[in-house]
């Protein structure tokens, strides 16, 4: 049974800010799902390898061979305060 | 009334392997270039894009997990570890979490005491992607963050809390650093950060077998920080349960400058990293003739090595386990005995001469200007009588700086040694009638004045009589023959 406290635990977690009627309104909704997995509990699974990948695929790897980056004016175009080639961000360690 | 306390470390080593490129993608995992340089989509955390794994990063991962007498597993797989750092750009860290490459190995370390061995567990060794950089220096009111590290390949070598002193601590991650270096997975340098280690430790009283409150330590980037750092804990940790307070299960950051260890500030939640099956990577199931082959590719290790130097080199234990901490040493050591130099006699000029021009430019064996053969050509000098082992240390000192052969320098500096009877007796006759006093003196018994006379001779050959000549006519002349 999920509760409020939970919501709020993962919501912080997760760097949500959500509205009181937002945490009653997911906590309603995960309960839902929670439901929906008690109810596929009831499956019998003993005899059935725990699925690790949806897709059918083993061992996919790349070879060990550096290509081009891209340009840092591409790779910064995104932050929204970059200096000297840096990411910019507000001060970590107090 | 006194209880004794016995101490509980177990380290976490994180490695980084020696890749060309990124593990989930083609960038460079080159050093110290401009920030940001070396980052793409997929190791910046683009929406939509992929990983895809190294090949060669699970190669050495196994590799290691071999040399470490791990046990492979059949089937391993990654796992998202969820929290927010600036960092750390996905959001979550590709790792590994219940299924990694290698469990249950363990390594033979050298307790200090003579030379017993102790085995130390090995819980397991994962996969995962390196942090990007955050630079706080000089930043003012920011932090600057540079992603070129961000998706270097990254080991994780977690040892079982087997370990019992600082010692053993430092001991363990030498042995593993050695194995690492001879297996040519990760270059080992700590300074520079590929070698890294956090350790929990924990005391509890002597004879109990249940483990006390454990504290993580975080920032020793050196073997003396390590055990520095160990040795501060266990004293603060004692002093804290013999005063009856609680240790406080908490991060500790070793402080070079205070050589104190401090609480680091920590979040609640810092913990919770909500692991799950990572979507975008499928599993992996290495084949067993895969393995094998990547097992048949591993040297021979440091301990079997050292074991091997001493029955076929006749070394001591101690120069054994000298030479062979390093693979390109002991290539070097056993070079120079394929080339014919007495094992003992080249062990001791690698350890002393070599090693000491070495320390002092600051270079490591690979750069040494001196190869093999060159001591092997000073050792049969020194054998044939050339030159005397004092001369020999200048011709050693000479060959190394100026890459020049030993007869080059014998020959420019005039150093053959002088054994001629005649030559040096001539010298001898010089120095007894020079000094009518102290030949009086020894004649009348003053033994000790012998060492006069070696000098003197010594001092007019500069240094190149021969020294067993040089006694044998002493005495003779000394006596008055």
């Amino acid at each position: 049974m999920i509760e409020s406290k939970d919501v709020m635990k993962i919501a912080d977690l997760s760097r949500l800010t959500l509205t009181g009627e937002e945490v009653r309104l997911y906590s309603s909704q995960l309960n839902g799902i929670l439901q929906y997995v008690e109810k596929l509990k009831e499956l019998e699974t003993g005899g059935t390898e725990p699925t690790s990948h949806v897709l059918d695929l083993r061992n996919v790897t790349r070879e060990d061979r550096a290509t081009a980056s891209l340009p840092v004016e591409d790779v910064l175009r995104n932050a929204p305060d970059p200096k000297d080639g840096f990411y910019r961000v507000p001060r970590i360690l107090e | 009334m006194s209880v004794r306390y016995e101490t509980v470390i177990g380290l976490e080593v994180h490695a980084q392997l020696l890749t060309e490129s990124k593990i989930f993608c083609g960038c460079s995992t080159k050093f110290g270039l401009p920030p940001n340089s070396q980052t793409c989509p997929v190791c910046t955390g683009m929406p939509g894009s992929l990983p895809v794994l190294n090949e060669k990063a699970l190669l050495f991962t196994i590799k290691t997990g071999l040399a470490m007498n791990c046990g492979i597993a059949p089937f391993s797989r990654f796992a998202r570890k969820n929290y927010f750092y600036p960092d750390l750009p996905k959001g979550y860290q590709i790792s590994q979490y219940e299924l990694p490459v290698c469990e249950r190995g363990h390594v033979e370390i050298n307790t200090g005491e003579g030379f017993l061995t102790r085995r130390i567990g090995i819980t397991r060794i994962h996969l995962e992607e390196d942090a990007g950089k955050n630079i706080h220096e000089g930043a003012g009111p920011y932090s600057f963050v540079d992603l070129n590290r961000a998706g270097t390949p990254l080991m994780e070598i977690v040892s079982e809390p087997d370990l019992r002193s600082p010692k053993e601590a430092s001991a363990y991650m030498r042995k593993l650093r050695a194995i690492l270096r001879y297996i040519g997975v990760c270059d080992g340098n700590m300074e520079q950060g590929s070698l890294r280690c956090d350790a929990n430790i924990s005391i509890r009283p002597e004879g109990s077998t249940k483990l006390g409150t454990k504290v993580e330590l975080k920032n020793m980037n050196s073997f003396k920080f390590v055990e520095k750092a160990l040795e501060y804990e266990i004293k603060r940790q004692t002093s804290a349960v013999k005063n009856g307070e609680a240790i406080i299960q908490e991060t500790r950051l070793w402080d070079t400058s205070t050589g104190k260890t401090h609480a680091m500030r920590s979040k609640e939640e810092a913990h919770d990293y909500r692991y799950f099956p990572e979507p975008d990577l499928v599993p992996f199931m290495p084949a067993r003739e895969w393995v094998e082959e990547i097992k048949a590719g591993i040297p021979e290790l440091p301990d079997a090595r050292r074991v091997r130097f001493i029955a076929a080199h006749g070394l001591s234990e101690y120069d054994a386990e000298m030479l062979t901490s390093e693979r390109a040493l002991a290539d070097w050591f056993e070079e120079s005995v394929k080339l014919g130099a007495q094992p003992k006699a080249a062990s001791n000029w690698i350890m002393g001469e070599l090693m000491r021009l070495l320390n002092e430019d600051g270079i490591s064996i690979e750069e040494s200007p001196l190869a093999p053969a060159g001591l092997v050509e000073l050792l049969k000098l020194m054998d044939s009588g050339t030159i005397s082992g004092k001369i020999a240390k200048t011709v050693f000192d000479g060959m190394y700086r100026s890459k020049k052969s030993a007869d080059q320098i014998i020959k420019e500096q005039g150093l053959v040694q002088i054994s001629g009877a005649d030559e040096l007796g001539a010298v001898i006759d010089q120095i007894i009638a020079a000094n009518p006093g102290e030949t009086g003196r020894f004649r009348a018994g003053e033994e000790k004045l012998f060492g006069f006379f070696v000098g003197q001779a010594m001092k007019a050959t500069r240094g190149k009589g021969n020294p067993a000549m040089i006694n044998e006519l002493l005495r003779k002349k000394l006596a008055g023959n």
